[in-house]
């Protein structure tokens, strides 16, 4: 029988960090940012099909980057959370805190357990308030812990660049468009300071609008609207809701509220 | 049961299993004494006393479908309460309205909506209107156990079709069993006098103001003849609930609006107290 070779405990767990560090850093960004209404999720994203900012419940979405099979588990583990906490308490029982630390936990205990590989990911969950200032975002690194957010985040690829570049520009009470072209605009930069260009048809952009008069406040921002709001046309978010489809289900009232009436 | 049960707080491995994009099924395997048809009841002789939802109609248009129900519950020959709303939207598409046992119709429908959200939500695409028909048997079956002891939960489905463009309505058994209407459906207790209403008020080409008229006027007939329906109530203005749902989506319609329609209804009786007259040939 073979003698292991000893590691120490720091190096195993720099090594693991930087395993799953490196696996996020291959992904293109996603930045959040709170504006007026709501908040915005802005993806670089060619696929229609595979996102990365969903929705989670009334008032929560996620985005993530890196590993899709990973954050796509994690997604819907959140999305199973969510309706089972709320068949079993009540809709406004839900909340992103008790979500992000679902999630903290168990990417905390994937990345630290011997047996298990980290998740190569990092997620956002977010909430949207009745006001601004009760927004909240929160930031899940690979490794389990949570970092509350303000105004502005980005995580992937150029995370820090792109949360440099945003944390100068964005200030509080911007319009959907402003926060829109901010978000793009950071996303185009690149490593070394060069500027792509980025369509509305490689874009992946969602909202929670507190405005939408439904219970579900997520919703995608999808073809001529998106094109609109990036060239800067004026369009409100509950003008163009027609022209989106897919996920814009209503808001079934729940049965036990409407016999309270 | 709840996530955060297990000592490390994280989630537990059901919730990670990829799979089923359905919450029942989810459920039926992480929490299944959440299940509202898997609890065990205690042996008891003869039917449980509780509250009843009794009278669903519902009818089809060109371009979408009407369901609508009257307002009372009844336990026995006493009214429990007077204004129980007994039709929900299921989704953005579809609605529900339940006749039986009222507790648990309505915990069936809280389900049967969640079911439907949830699906949405990991799949990132809406059920076909028939997927969500089928989902609504296989509950209505699984609470076969509670029916047979006296709580049954009779649903009605109505919604529209946006492949076929039109409105459909579906009608249950206790066993689960589904079958698609056609123009116009009835359940309950008063469902007998209402369909019989509906099948000489109905017309292939009613505008929707029609259709929702024709829906009050059965909901009217029925109350007449069946003690456990409820009319209009003019008194404490008590009306129907009527939904309308279009390719524009689910629609439930505002209390002033269904006034409108049980007033002139209530008008019309007051001239002739049965009703409109189908002509005889």
């Amino acid at each position: 029988m073979s003698t292991p070779f000893y590691v120490s405990p720091q190096q195993a767990m720099a090594d693991r960090a930087e395993y799953a560090r490196k696996g996020i850093a291959r992904g293109r960004s996603v930045v959040v940012l709170q504006y007026a209404d709501g908040i915005v999720f802005v993806a670089e994203n060619p696929s229609r099909a595979l996102h990365k900012v969903s929705e989670i419940y009334d008032r929560i979405a996620f985005a993530a980057v890196g590993k899709y099979n990973e954050f796509e588990n994690l997604r819907i583990g959140g999305v199973r959370y969510a309706d089972l906490r709320g068949y079993t308490y009540a809709r406004t029982d839900v909340t992103a805190r008790g979500l992000a630390n679902v999630y903290a936990q168990t990417l905390g205990t994937i990345f630290s357990s011997v047996a298990e590989k980290p998740y190569e990911v990092e997620l956002i969950v977010a909430e949207v308030g009745e006001g601004p200032e009760d927004d909240q975002i929160y930031r899940l690194p690979h490794d389990g812990s949570i970092v509350d957010e303000h105004g502005s985040v980005a995580v992937g690829g150029n995370a820090d660049q792109i949360s440099s570049y945003l944390g100068q520009r964005h200030r509080d009470g911007m319009t959907l468009g402003e926060a829109l072209k901010l978000a793009v605009e950071s996303l185009s930069r690149d490593n070394n300071g060069g500027e792509r260009t980025l369509t509305a048809d490689q874009l992946e952009v969602a909202v929670l609008d507190r405005t939408r008069p439904r219970q579900r406040k997520f919703k995608r921002i999808l073809g001529r609207q998106l094109s609109r709001l990036l060239e800067g046309g004026g369009a409100t978010v509950s003008g163009a809701e027609e022209e989106t489809g897919g996920e814009s289900s209503g808001s079934p009232e729940t049965p036990g509220d409407a016999s309270g009436k | 049961m709840e996530a955060n049960t297990r000592s490390s707080g994280r989630l537990p491995a059901a919730f990670l299993t990829p799979g089923s994009s359905s919450f029942l099924d989810f459920l039926s395997e992480h929490a299944p004494e959440q299940l509202p048809g898997n609890r065990p009841l205690p042996p008891v002789k003869g039917a449980v006393e509780a509250p009843h939802g009794t009278t669903i109609v519902a009818a089809t248009f060109p371009g979408g479908v009407v369901l609508a129900g009257d307002r009372r519950a009844t336990m026995g020959n006493m009214i429990a309460q007077r204004d129980i709303e007994k039709v929900f939207p299921a989704d953005e598409y579809s609605a529900v309205g339940i006749a039986g046992t009222a507790g648990l119709a309505v915990e069936m429908v809280k389900l049967f909506q969640l079911e439907l959200e949830h699906f949405e939500k990991v799949e990132g695409a809406t059920l076909s209107l028939e997927g969500k028909a089928n989902r609504l048997s296989t509950m209505i079956r699984g609470n076969l156990g509670m029916a047979m002891q006296g709580l049954a939960v009779i649903p009605l489905f109505a919604g529209y079709d946006i492949d076929r463009e039109k409105g459909r309505i579906f009608s249950y058994d206790v066993t689960g069993g589904r079958s698609e209407e056609l123009g116009f459906a009835a359940v309950g207790s008063g469902s007998v006098f209402a369909r019989g209403s509906l099948k000489k008020l109905h017309r292939d080409d009613l505008t929707e103001e029609e259709a929702t008229t024709v829906v009050v006027q059965a909901l009217y007939d029925a109350a007449e003849d069946d003690s456990a329906t409820g009319g209009p109530d003019l008194v404490r203005r008590i009306y129907p609930v009527v939904s309308v749902i279009t390719e524009d989506g689910f629609r439930k319609l505002t209390d002033d609006e269904v006034a409108e329609v049980a007033r002139s209804v209530h008008d019309g009786r007051l001239q002739s107290p049965n009703g409109p007259q189908a002509p005889v040939l």
